[in-house]
């Protein structure tokens, strides 16, 4: 549970916005800290997303921003801190939110079709005793179309491109229905036409009234696609909507060394432009 | 010979009758459910549990003695090694999880020493019990002989709740094995999903040790598995094939080996599952050996006789050995190696193929269609005709082929 001793030690030099999570917000942590071992991957974090916006999780390699939302969704174990979902536990809120893993955490020659793997999207709804009704079977075909692969529907996962599996684990996602869309770097190894077909389910989302956010790597498109950032390495860095959080001295902090000066102005450049 | 096939139909008496079927439900039971040890890649463990058994039918068949009863009661002796394969398993868990060390090391460690200390304990029973056979060195290896109508009654009660166990799981269990992540996210409870998983292996391990033997068992959970993997790129048949292949190998196994007394049950079943693997190891259609064999050596022709095509149309010599010979034999060239009638029209055709695929590229943005260009498909395979009527309108009036333009 959050204990608010450890959590105001925690946060000395970092200024608070609110103590407790606002209610409105589809996510929101307060103190969180993960550890693997004995090094916090994740250490005493605030965040809050807005609802209805597409925001970006953004930070160098290592910098913890896989385990910031494995830890929000309880997929790994929190050593202190809060997460709320639009204002309750996640346990309560399970329903209402999806989850698009990082490619690499999964078995690509496991025998399931790409069909199979979107209709794991539905087994909650569906149930341990239920069946897999044709109804069912329709809507995970409909979420394929949506995301350009209903052609694919019968081929083995195994035998996709890297763009073409992130397209499936999207319409997995999309089966689910959620509120809130959880991507854990939606575009890494994508092609410029899955990357654009990405983006406008996403889009097409927040449109609907839904909320996103996603792991972002491509600074020169954080600008372009999102309206929320939330910069991190292993401490929040800066958060805020990205005309003011997503800035040349955030960067410089996040990254530290990692970026040149250099490639910092050429991104504030192309993202002044997009 | 007469003697196998009547014990194949089930003609050689009414224990020999029992025993088939009893195995036959048990491999239906192991192959399933040994489907998700297989697809969660945690086949060794399986064997760490079945050897963890042995100190446990030891000790059962003292502590039934100690009390005045009869030590080789089945019921007994499976509840005591189903006791002892809970704690190896623990035991495991709790080294992997407390310590750095992996979680085959783990395994290996607890393996050998609960097996030793089960050897050690059947001496010892062998030599206080001197002269009269305990019996119990027919849970090493699997023994039908003298097996009563309880003891299949125990494998069939149990076999068919192992089944149902592996039906009502089988969607959390596979979404575990593929993205363990996902799942977690979903909700599920992993650890309580794998613990599921392990006490039902524990389960079809227990009340096949009398038949199968503890050494063996991991072969009747694996193998219908692996054979399964041959016919079908989806877990939810798998899952069934499997069953199915490990009931047929468990029923033939147990009547060939009733027709050859003084022969362990457990070998000979394995060896049937084996032998059905190596079948499917050959002959599969997509996945087998020879399938793969005869496709690449398609492909390897098909990519031969199109570049052999592509260059005939260009004008450029061709090279290759392979492809000149490939291409004489269909006719499409003369030994000179100069292009006939009909090989001039092929490779104006496919010439014709290529522009297209090259204008269907500019023009189809979406990867999903122009995706499948792979120099080898033809484009009536992806596209409609009218969309390639368009492609040719944009293409303009056809090349001819051969320098003569
Ligand atoms: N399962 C694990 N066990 C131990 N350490 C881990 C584990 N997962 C991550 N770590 C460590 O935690 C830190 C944060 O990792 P994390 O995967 O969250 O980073 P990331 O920001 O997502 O990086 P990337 O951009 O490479 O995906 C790293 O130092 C990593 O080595
Ligand atoms: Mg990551």
């Amino acid at each position: 549970m959050h204990r608010p001793d450890l959590a105001i030690a925690a946060h000395d030099g970092q200024a608070l916005p609110t103590d407790t999570c606002p209610a409105d917000s589809p996510l929101a942590v307060r103190g969180l800290t993960v550890s693997y071992g004995e090094k916090p991957a994740v250490f005493s974090v605030d965040a809050t997303f807005p609802a209805r916006a597409m925001s970006a999780i953004i930070g160098p390699n290592g910098a913890g921003k896989s385990t910031f939302l494995k830890a929000a969704l309880g997929v790994v174990p929190r050593l202190s801190g809060e997460v709320r979902v639009f204002g309750t536990p996640i346990e309560k809120a399970r329903d209402r939110i999806a989850y698009v893993p990082q490619r690499a955490s999964v078995d690509w020659d496991f025998p399931a079709t790409v069909l199979d793997v979107v209709q794991m999207g539905l087994y909650r709804r569906v149930g341990l005793l239920g069946r897999m009704s044709g109804r069912m079977r329709a809507l995970a075909l409909d979420c394929l179309g949506r995301v350009g692969m209903a052609d694919f529907a019968h081929r083995q996962i195994g035998q996709l491109s890297g763009g073409q599996q992130q397209r499936v684990f999207l319409a997995r996602a999309l089966a689910q229905d959620a509120d809130l869309y959880l991507l854990d770097e939606p575009f890494a190894g994508v092609d410029a036409a899955t990357e654009r077909a990405i983006i406008d389910v996403l889009k097409g989302l927040r449109d609907a009234g839904k909320s996103v956010v996603a792991v972002h790597h491509d600074l020169s498109t954080v600008r372009g696609y999102f309206d929320h950032a939330f910069l991190i390495n292993v401490r929040r860095m800066a958060e805020g909507p990205v005309e003011t959080a997503f800035t040349a001295e955030t960067l410089h902090a996040t990254y530290g060394g990692r970026l040149a000066t250099t490639q910092i102005d050429e991104v504030m450049l192309s993202g002044g432009a997009a | 010979m007469s003697a196998i096939l009547d014990a194949l139909l089930l003609g050689a008496g009414y224990n020999a009758a029992l025993v088939a079927l009893g195995a036959g439900l048990l491999g239906v039971a192991a192959g399933a459910s040994g489907s998700f040890l297989f697809l969660r890649k945690r086949a060794l463990i399986s064997d760490a549990v079945a050897h963890a058994t042995l100190p446990g039918v030891g000790l059962a068949f003292i502590v039934m003695v100690a009390l005045g009863g009869d030590g080789r009661n089945l019921l007994g002796l499976l509840l005591g090694s189903a006791l002892s394969a809970g704690a190896g398993l623990l035991l495991i868990e709790w080294i992997a999880r407390r310590t750095r060390l992996p979680e085959d090391a783990a395994i290996g460690a607890v393996l050998g020493t609960f097996f030793g200390l089960g050897i050690v304990l059947l001496t010892v029973i062998q030599s206080l019990s001197a002269g009269r056979q305990a019996g119990l060195e027919g849970f090493l290896l699997g023994s039908t002989a003298g097996m009563l109508r309880a003891d299949a009654l125990v494998i069939a009660v149990g076999g068919t709740l192992a089944v149902a166990l592996t039906w009502l799981m089988r969607r959390p269990m596979t979404l575990v094995a593929f993205d363990a992540d996902y799942a977690a996210a979903l909700g599920y409870d992993i650890r309580r999903i794998d613990l599921a998983m392990m006490a039902l292996v524990m389960a079809v391990t227990v009340i096949g040790l009398k038949v199968v033997g503890l050494i063996l068992i991991v072969a009747m959970l694996i193998i219908p598995a692996v054979t399964a993997r041959f016919w079908t790129d989806r877990s939810g048949r798998l899952i069934w094939i499997a069953g199915g292949l490990g009931g047929v190998s468990g029923y033939l196994g147990a009547a060939l080996s009733s027709a050859a007394p003084n022969m362990p049950t457990g070998p000979i079943i394995v060896l049937v599952a084996a032998g059905m693997f190596t079948l499917s190891l050959f002959l599969a259609p997509v996945r087998g050996v020879a399938a793969a064999l005869l496709r690449r050596r398609r492909f390897q022709a098909r990519v031969h006789r199109r570049q052999g095509l592509l260059a005939l149309a260009h004008g450029e010599p061709i090279r290759e050995p392979y492809t000149l010979r490939l291409l004489t034999r269909q006719g499409l060239i003369r030994p000179d190696g100069v292009a006939t009638e009909a090989g001039r029209a092929q490779a104006a055709r496919v010439l014709r193929d290529e522009h297209r695929w090259a204008k269907a590229r500019e023009v189809h943005q979406d990867a999903g269609l122009s995706g499948r260009y792979d120099g080898l498909t033809p484009i009536e395979e992806v596209f409609t005709p009218d969309e390639i009527a368009e492609f040719d309108r944009r293409l303009g009036p056809p090349v001819i082929v051969g320098g003569a333009a």
